[in-house]
């Protein structure tokens, strides 16, 4: 009876970055500070994403509940193709929401 | 098609149900596969957990995990069995053995590649030591 997919209330800090990304607009002039991407799942040596892991795959869904994007998280083409595949096996199985609000 | 899959199936049970009818239902389930051939190599209850969205308005249900392998024929008929009971409010199968072996391939590639990988730093300095040793 033990459930070992406990929810994580915070997630990476990706979710702040995401709404700065999008806020930035507007002003023109100097471009955006460009921060060396590096892909999570790399360093890690991931080779498989587990779409019963909610905790790791929270991370990745801003609030709204969308799938993070590449362009913000930095992540690798493969991993990413990855993670959206387990982000919608974990939504088919309402552990994670399709949308949020 | 002679080869053995792997499959996991994840289902949402009915809240109403207490521990005992999803134990039941856990069984019966596994009674299906083993009847039609397949065998159980994993059970995990994972007990009540919230829903991230309502399902036949419940906000919550009991979640049981089962890995099981087999030809393919037992899922459908499990299916089945699960599309017409409506004390299972979802359920998901999934064949994982193609994506365990792709990992495992990755793996064994990143395995050789540190083996032939040559030594760097304080360990070529030590390989060349013993092999200067060897000379002498």
């Amino acid at each position: 009876m033990s459930s070992n997919y406990e929810e994580r209330d915070s997630g990476f800090g990706f979710e702040r970055e995401y709404e700065r990304a999008g806020g930035m607009g507007g002003r023109g002039g100097s471009r955006r500070m460009q921060r060396r991407k590096i892909c999570r799942f790399c360093i890690e040596k991931v080779d498989l994403i587990d779409f019963k892991d909610v905790r790791l795959l929270q991370s990745y869904v801003p609030e709204r509940g969308k799938i993070l994007p590449r362009r913000i998280s930095g992540m690798c083409a493969s991993h990413q193709r990855l993670l959206a595949e387990a982000i919608k096996r974990a939504r088919n199985i309402a552990l994670l929401p399709y949308a949020a609000d | 098609m002679a080869d053995k899959r792997t499959y996991e199936i994840v289902f949402i049970v009915d809240p109403g149900a207490d521990d005992a009818e999803v134990m039941k239902l856990s069984e019966a389930v596994q009674k299906i596969i083993t009847d039609q051939g397949g065998t159980i190599t994993k059970i995990d209850m994972w007990g009540r957990r919230q829903l991230a969205y309502e399902i036949n308005h419940q906000k919550e249900g009991s979640y049981v995990l089962l890995e099981v392998e087999g030809s393919g024929a037992e899922i459908a008929e499990l299916e089945r069995r699960m599309r017409v009971n409506d004390r299972i409010l979802r359920y998901m199968t999934i064949r994982v053995d193609l994506d365990r072996r792709r990992a495992q391939k990755f793996k064994d590639r990143r395995a050789r590649k540190a083996a032939q990988r040559p030594l760097k730093g304080k360990a070529k300095e030590a390989a060349a030591e013993i092999e200067a040793e060897i000379a002498e």
